[in-house]
């Protein structure tokens, strides 16, 4: 049950198969059992399950809100949560707790979902592994399945890989089968990099599509709400109840977004063009994922898709542009964490200069901290025009070169969302968290310097047994167009569910797992 | 003068004489309508400090004076949250959780505060940029929540327009000298929160409650070269806010502890920001904060473009009506300015220019004269004799404003048609004036008639003052019958001093001739 997608097991609940409560304690009883992979922060159990009630007496009546209706979800903790706390997975907010909801939060909440909790992070997103979070590093789920297990033969609690991140707590909450979508947050690549490692469906909509309103922003300029689901049609639902204006954020888009409920019917794969960027075949691209990429690619093509190689010039210069713009609207960002209003307040208080700066210095770890103080460099009345003004400039040229390939009829890029699978903690921790953010958001920011809707799709296990996954990038708006054709791969690459290696905690996964729709074909 | 260097006291002394002069349009301030934060002046043609002031000097310093104005924008809610805007309310109790910077929240823009920036815009003569952009200006204050203030530094909404302003001069100081001072450009910014200094305990209390109010900062250029240029400048620019409703003018003490008034010193000599010591009458050099700090100024990212459109039809499709801000719409709500108001006054009354400048400047004595002239027969040219002179008269000696004038109107027009119609003479007025001055629960009738001042009607009374006039003094009435006319005037004097001045002139003099001829 439990490994089932949201369509399958809201269809469950309406006939009656299993109550929101049972969903919600089979849930609440996995997290418990997964507690290792430290995928949550706050399990908001008593809440869950005051909500799994409430909406059980409303299946019961035959009215349930709409196919979220008793889902369990999980949210990231950068998400506002009214009387939730919301820590960012850092001491500076370890014991804050908003007074308010983010609208994301709520529109799923006003839907009857029912939330689990708060999910694990990099210490405000910034990362790409989920590893610098002030509540410890996140867990591959795949690091304790049956492929990963077999391949590596070693113990259970050495050799595990990381998620990715920042988002890496959602992605294992969707992934190890506590929450049946959770709400990531996309700035660089934080949703769909987890996405990918953990071998689930990862969207990072248009930007101005969906809300910001309640997330606490790393770079407003390019965050976006994602969601991960275990299967594309799911996103597509989710979206469809997340997008549209909000009047508490100005940069949502004002007219009504096309509906993305049954949108697959009309999908016919000969009218698509795909494009391959030339550009993403980088240097350390793994050779598993490019013969990744290859056969998704020739499988477009043997359909009848027409596939052309395609340039975006500009690719290399993305990253460090977007560095520049991160840490300037970090710094920026950061400023209200001054322990006056709210969260970490230091007890060294002989000034008011004195105790700004020891609660910024005990509050934010270095990253953090490292991010702000390059940040204010860039800012800096001399520096403005060298590093802020190019970046933007950049930027630009970015955004044009997939516009022009977008007007030159590609409908969407097809990439790989990541180097390679999943690394070692071991190995990842051999590098500083610049270094990896660098070489782990590689793929998937230029999107967000675009603004453009990207959906990463896992396509098959590593010969390690990790999952590899490839990303969908349309223009923008194009979500709609961007989830069909991911679609479309989904139903032809067959990804294995995950499975336990003598998972006989939970004695019902061996079977459920199999139980869980492959692909259905529409 | 700590801190400055070497060199440029003759300037400072200088440019204190400015300050000195400039000092009561501080008092506007304590009025609290807005806030003036940066006098910047510079010095021009400035060759050796050390010799500008002797006499003998090719070349006189020329101080310039340019200003920078707060004025807080008259709005229900704050810039870019729903929270109410109020005076008077508990500390911190409207704050919304945007406001209190709290994480997540993002800035929505309030349409009315833009509509009244634009209108300011108008009626200053401004271009509207049709696109704007709002920037954050980065500094640590406690009393700055977010760590920024959202403010327009590269794209304001308006530009490039004109103040014109009079000022009277003259040796008689009745002229209306009129000037005008460029305005560079008009932004709109968020107010910051209010800090209580404790010093007892040695802790800062903070008030939000003011935090993210709407202020439009107006930019003149330093096209002033005095202090009273500048005094005359910021007063018509009241006038307009106030006329236009986008700035109120009763808000209160608070912004006295922001009232900084600081001298920048341009050109070639130094760049230091300074600040008025009004108890010292001295320049300090300002804390660091103005001076040194580089505020890292970068682009508000959570604010899109704002645009503002000719007309509804020029506007994109998709925008909802209420969202936009239209320029014919605003124009079209263009009140009457204190310029057209001057004119007006002028024409409709016959009065002279400097009059209707008094009349426009002084708060609320333009309605007083009006509503004198809606109530009296007598003309508005007498009318404003008696508003310049009696009633401003005792005002200005009394340090009394307008509205607290102990004659209303009414009285005033009482007076005027007591004599009008004959029953009292133009000096018994003015007597009543200052009667009913001391007891303003009285009406003019009831001090007329207690102080026995009404005409002397009974012709036989007036004739035997006349004759006894006539009889006492034969050598004036041989000079009349000479035909020395004038004389008759002083015969008509001890008649007047006999009835203290309460006779109908007229009749006297007719009388008298017929006695004298």
């Amino acid at each position: 049950m439990l490994s089932l997608s949201i369509r399958e097991v809201s269809l469950a609940l309406r006939e009656g198969r299993i109550s929101p409560t049972e969903l919600c304690r089979k849930c609440l009883n996995r997290i418990k059992k997964t507690h290792y992979l430290n995928a949550y922060i706050t399990v908001t159990e008593e809440l869950a399950l005051k909500q799994a009630q409430e909406a059980e007496s409303r299946l019961l009546k035959g009215a349930p809100k709409g196919p979220l209706d008793g889902i369990p979800f999980a949210v990231k903790d950068n998400f506002c949560t009214e009387n939730i706390k919301t820590t960012c997975a850092s001491k500076m907010l370890k014991d804050y707790t908003p007074p308010y909801s983010a609208t994301v939060v709520q529109k799923l909440l006003d839907q009857g979902a029912v939330l689990m909790g708060k999910t694990n992070l990099d210490e405000f997103a910034m990362g790409a592994g989920s590893t610098d979070s002030a509540f410890g590093p996140v867990r591959n789920p795949w690091s304790y399945a049956t492929p990963y297990r077999e391949q590596t033969g070693t113990e259970m609690d050495s050799d595990w890989v990381i998620t990715g991140g920042s988002s890496g707590g959602s992605a294992a909450a969707v992934a190890s089968l506590t929450s049946y979508l959770s709400l990531g947050s996309d700035t660089g690549g934080s949703t769909r990099n987890p996405g990918a490692l953990c071998g689930v469906v990862a969207l990072k909509p248009t930007y101005g599509l969906v809300s910001r309103h309640g997330l606490i922003p790393l770079v407003n300029s390019m965050d976006v709400p994602g969601i991960i689901t275990r299967s594309v049609h799911d996103a597509a639902t989710v979206l469809d109840i997340l997008q549209g204006h909000d009047v508490k954020d100005s940069t949502t888009i004002t007219h009504n977004p096309s509906t993305l409920t049954n949108l697959f019917d009309d999908f016919d794969v000969r009218n698509i063009c795909v494009g391959i960027p030339k550009e993403y075949h980088a240097p350390g691209l793994s050779q598993e994922t490019l013969a990744q990429w290859s056969r998704v690619a020739d499988m477009f093509e043997r359909a009848g898709a027409r596939v052309e190689q395609v340039s975006l010039p500009h690719t290399q210069h993305s990253i460090v542009c977007y560095h520049v713009l991160c840490h300037t609207e970090v710094a920026s960002n950061m400023a209200r964490f001054d322990g006056l209003e709210y969260g970490h307040r230091s007890g060294v208080d002989s000034s008011t200069e004195t105790m700004y700066s020891t609660t910024r210095h005990e509050g934010f770890n270095d990253v953090v901290r490292g991010r702000i103080l390059s940040g204010n460099y860039f800012l800096l009345r001399q520096n403005y025009e060298h590093y802020f003004v190019k970046a933007q400039q950049v930027r630009r040229l970015i955004a044009e070169d997939f516009k022009r390939v977008f007007n030159s009829g590609v409908d969407v890029l097809l990439t790989p969302t990541t180097m390679s699978d999943a690394m070692r903690y071991t190995d990842f921790m051999q590098e500083d968290n610049r270094t990896r953010s660098a070489q782990e958001d590689i793929f998937t920011q230029p999107v967000n310097m675009a603004g453009l809707p990207a959906v990463s799709v896992p396509t098959a296990l590593s010969n390690r047994g990790l999952p590899i996954g490839l990303q969908l990038i349309g223009p923008t708006l194009q979500d709609r167009k961007v989830l069909m054709v991911a679609q479309w791969i989904e139903q032809k690459v067959g990804f294995p569910p995950i499975r336990y290696h003598g998972d006989t905690g939970e004695g019902e996964m061996g079977e459920e797992v199999h139980e869980r729709e492959q692909t259905s074909v529409v | 003068m700590a801190g400055s260097p070497a060199g440029t006291t003759a300037l400072l002394c200088h440019l204190n004489k400015l300050i000195a002069i400039y000092s009561p349009t501080i008092t506007y301030q304590r009025h609290g309508w807005c806030v003036i934060r940066r006098i910047c002046t510079s010095v021009s043609r400035c060759r050796s400090q050390a010799q500008t002031k002797r006499k003998s000097a090719p070349q006189e310093l020329v101080g310039v004076v340019g200003l920078e104005i707060h004025a807080q924008i008259h709005s229900n809610t704050k810039l870019f949250s729903g929270s109410q805007v109020g005076f008077q309310a508990p500390p911190n109790s409207l704050v919304s959780f945007f406001d209190a910077s709290l994480p997540g929240t993002l800035p929505v823009l309030n349409r009315r505060c833009v509509e009244a920036a634009v209108m300011t815009g108008l009626a200053l003569n401004c271009t509207i940029n049709r696109k704007s952009l709002f920037d954050r200006k980065h500094y640590f204050y406690a009393d700055l929540p977010a760590g920024y203030q959202i403010t327009q530094q590269r794209l304001p909404i308006a530009v490039d327009g004109t103040l014109t302003y009079s000022h009277l001069g003259g040796r008689k100081r009745n002229t209306v000298v009129t000037k005008s001072v460029r305005i560079k450009q008009i932004q709109l910014e968020q107010d910051s929160g209010k800090s209580l200094h404790d010093d007892y305990r040695s802790q800062t209390l903070i008030d939000l409650n003011r935090a993210g109010v709407g202020l439009m900062e107006l930019v003149m250029e330093p096209d002033m070269s005095c202090g009273e240029e500048a005094a005359a400048a910021v007063r018509e620019m009241q006038l307009i806010l106030q006329a236009l409703g986008t700035c109120q003018g009763n808000m209160a003490d608070y912004e006295i502890q922001r009232q900084m008034v600081v001298l920048e010193s341009g050109g070639t000599v130094q760049n230091e920001t300074r600040s008025f010591d009004g108890k010292t009458g001295h320049t300090i050099p300002m804390r660091d904060k103005e001076g040194l700090q580089d505020y890292r100024f970068m682009p508000e990212p959570n604010l899109p473009p704002l645009m503002v459109y000719e007309a509804c039809s020029t506007a994109p499709p998709g925008v909802a009506p209420s969202q936009l801000v239209v320029l014919e719409e605003v124009r079209e709500r263009l009140p009457e300015l204190p310029s057209v108001r001057r004119q007006r006054l002028v024409e409709t009354y016959g009065i002279l220019p400097e009059h209707s400048f008094t009349l426009v400047n002084e708060d609320g004595l333009m309605d007083y004269f009006e509503a004198v002239v809606r109530e009296t027969k007598a003309g508005p040219r007498k009318v404003i004799g008696w508003v310049m002179n009696e009633l401003q008269g005792l005002l200005h000696q009394q340090n009394l404003s307008v509205s607290q004038s102990p004659i209303s109107p009414q009285a005033l027009a009482q007076i005027l048609n007591l004599q009008e119609n004959g029953q009292i003479s133009s000096s018994i007025a003015k007597q009543v004036f200052q009667e009913l001055w001391k007891t303003p629960g009285k009406t003019a009738q009831q001090i007329v008639k207690e102080h026995d001042l009404g005409m002397v009607n009974d012709s036989t009374e007036i004739h035997r003052i006349c004759q006894k006039v006539v009889d006492s003094h034969p050598d004036q009435v041989q000079a009349i019958r000479g035909g020395n006319k004038k004389v008759l005037n002083k015969l008509m004097g001890l008649v007047q001093k006999e009835t203290k001045g309460r006779a109908d002139p007229v009749l006297v003099r007719a009388i008298l001739e017929q006695k004298t001829s």
